[in-house]
């Protein structure tokens, strides 16, 4: 049993009590809602004669269903228009903080609460959104919940939840030219296995972590659910406390020294106990692309789809299904593959940092002719930046599309979908079938730098070849 | 909340590792307030591949209560449409080699028991269903067991969830909200909700 890890002291810190069944009863300290997972929860307390215990400590935006190119309303898809419809009533009749279309600080909820200083360290974070693992970045214990959940948050501000292990997954190295955050966590996937984390908390620790930018921890966190973790972290420190400083939600003044006093404390203790430590070394990860239906079926960007012999007897199956769906050869290199569609955004990687790196690439290129290429900034807030900073003229001038903020064509909610069997570079989270909006269509997941590569070759390319290209004579 | 003792039917296989939450509701079907209607469109993009020939398109396994499935179901998205979906179709409990935690969570939730079984066992469950898609299928709770006809097989699950569905106490919201007083005092010792002026009272 872990000891003294940063999920023991929040856990701890958080549990109201035991419950007959043995679960503890756990404090939530931020709730975070959007349109789709939650208008049932409404509902139910609604039926139940509910009132939500701790207003203040739920925040609302809307993301998944939000149209990136016409956002007036009514919006033409009237289903989309009766959830918008759904969320500004409740947020009014609950009196909950709501960060609507055009307030400024609507975006992705899992790029809008961090970017506000919402999110902060030692906090329990629920969402009704898988990917709320993503404020882990913070040294918070944040994970996806279902909308009976999302019901009893509002209703109790609390959970009823098992305990999970710790695994201690330690990166140490300085990380090779074009391979990102994105690399690391497809290849922790890759090597773990997308049902290795289930029953874990994921601690991600070691020097490549800690040499890492927020927006780029946020995006390795992010992913933890995709190897089976529902929640993953780092410690939080002086690169956690520095991103914090200032923004709106973060303590100010006296209460800010007590406040990174307090984040100190709540670090995983050097002699810490995990339940399981795996161990990584920067220099072995490639540029990672995914070939298959699951973000474990990743790999280099220089390696070739694995045959079913070459992998272990528990992925065959998996592996032939995704030959088929994918109409991919094994044996053959994945750089090379043609691509119909790039897209870059998705709460894995539309913040900022992603789209000054992506646009870095994109300055002076065009996109290959016959690709559909757009982006899709995480917030309202970043894409504002983002234009201040001109990197949608590069991205336009380089012919991608600069859109609205949203979820957009990471699930295709809304109208960005694949047609047919398309086969999109992505820089979202997840390959399975069917995901980005039709039921054959494709997805190759992989950094926003390797995407803008993809969208110049008009197939899987490596970005480290593009950058030697883009070097200033 | 009813008791879940012991479901009894007729099981359908749904064969294969790693099915997620978009296979089993495609995104597209989650533009709704309500969880109503769903059940049609459980599996919705599958069963448009498999061509009709789908376990839940097939006539032999309409009617059938029990979902038998492998490993690491339900991963993926959060979304509780897909245990609603499920459910609404007309499954009552599951058994798999494993299933994804918030998908498992999300089926306690809604009174829906997921049981684990060995891939022995869940793959000769499926191979019985298949051979003879009639047979009388039993979950049981009590006794941790399952029934395919005359195969009996254990199965496993938290004890502390079991006992939450046998007795009929699986409703958490119910039993959360009865604790206002400690859930009062723990959000006071909480030193961030003190530094913002909004929660500061609490």
């Amino acid at each position: 049993m872990s000891k003294g890890t940063l999920f023991d002291k929040v856990w701890d810190l958080h549990a109201v009590g035991t419950l007959p069944s043995g679960q503890t009863q756990l404090f939530i300290g931020l709730h975070l809602i959007h349109e789709v997972t939650s208008p049932q929860a409404f509902a139910m307390l609604r039926e139940r004669g509910l009132k939500v215990l701790f207003p203040d400590r739920t925040v609302a935006t809307v993301d998944h269903i939000v149209p990136t190119e016409n956002q007036a309303r009514p919006f033409v898809d009237s289903l989309a228009e009766e959830m918008m419809q759904a969320i500004e009533q409740n947020a009014k009749d609950y009196g909950i903080r709501f960060y609507n279309i055009g307030s400024g600080s609507q975006g992705i909820v899992h790029v809008i609460a961090p970017e506000q200083g919402l999110t902060q360290p030692g906090m329990t974070i629920a969402c009704g959104d898988s990917h709320t693992s993503t404020h882990g970045a913070f040294g918070a214990i944040a994970f996806g919940i279902g909308t009976s959940q999302v019901r009893d948050v509002l209703a109790s501000q609390t959970l009823a939840l098992s305990k999970l292990k710790v695994r201690k997954i330690e990166v140490n190295g300085e990380l090779p030219p074009g391979v990102y955050a994105k690399d690391v966590i497809l290849h922790i996937i890759r090597k773990l296995g997308v049902k290795g984390g289930v029953g874990y908390a994921y601690e991600y620790a070691g020097t490549t972590f800690e040499s890492m930018n927020m927006e780029e921890r946020m995006t390795v966190c992010n992913m933890s659910i995709e190897g089976g973790a529902r929640c993953g972290y780092i410690n939080p420190d002086e690169v956690t406390f520095a991103y914090l400083k200032g923004r709106d939600f973060a303590p100010k003044g006296e209460a800010w020294d007590k406040a990174v006093e307090w984040w100190k404390s709540i670090r995983s203790d050097e002699d810490a106990v995990h339940d399981d430590v795996v161990t990584f070394d920067a220099a072995e990860i490639e540029p990672t692309v995914t070939w298959g239906i699951t973000p474990g079926q990743g790999i280099g960007v220089s390696e070739v789809i694995p045959t079913a012999e070459t992998l272990p007897e528990s992925e065959r199956a998996i592996a032939q299904e995704a030959y088929h769906y994918m109409k991919l050869t094994p044996g053959t290199p994945i750089k090379g593959t043609k691509i119909d569609v790039c897209f870059i955004g998705s709460c894995t990687n539309g913040r900022l940092s992603d789209l000054r790196e992506a646009a870095k690439f994109a300055r002076g290129k065009k996109v290959a002719e016959g690709i559909k290429a757009f982006v899709v900034p995480g917030s309202e807030r970043v894409k504002q930046q983002a234009e201040t900073e001109g990197l949608d003229l590069i991205f336009r001038e380089a012919g991608f599309e600069w859109r609205e903020p949203g979820c957009s064509m990471c699930l295709a909610m809304n109208p960005d979908k694949l047609q047919g069997d398309q086969i999109s570079a992505s820089s979202s989270n997840r390959n399975f079938k069917g995901r980005q909006g039709s039921a054959t269509g494709r997805t190759l997941l992989m950094s926003p730098a390797m995407v803008v590569a993809a969208a110049v070759k008009g197939e899987v390319a490596d970005v480290r070849e593009l950058a030697k290209k883009s070097v200033a004579p | 909340m009813n008791q879940v003792q012991q479901i009894s039917g007729r099981g359908v296989p749904v064969i294969g590792n790693d099915i997620d939450t978009d296979r089993i509701i495609p995104a597209r079907f989650l533009r709704c307030v309500t969880f109503e209607g769903l059940g049609k469109q459980a599996f919705a993009d599958d069963r448009v591949q498999a061509s009709g020939q789908h376990p839940f398109d097939l006539p032999q396994y309409q009617g059938a209560n029990i979902l038998v499935v492998n490993g690491n179901f339900g991963c993926g998205s959060s979304r509780e449409h897909a245990p609603q979906a499920l459910a609404k179709w007309g499954i009552q409990a599951i058994v798999g080699e494993s299933f994804a935690e918030i998908f498992f969570g999300n089926c306690i939730s809604i009174g829906v028991p997921c049981v684990t079984a060995t891939p022995e066992t869940v793959q000769q469950l499926q191979k019985l269903l298949q051979e003879d898609p009639q047979v009388s299928m039993t979950v049981d709770l009590e006794a941790m067991e399952v029934h395919c006809g005359d195969f009996p097989a254990s199965v496993s699950m938290d004890e502390g969830l079991r006992q939450m569905l046998v007795t009929g106490t699986w409703d958490n919201c119910g039993q959360l909200i009865n604790y206002v007083e400690q859930i009062k005092a723990t959000a006071s010792k909480l030193p961030y909700l003190h530094w913002d002026p909004a929660t500061a009272s609490y």
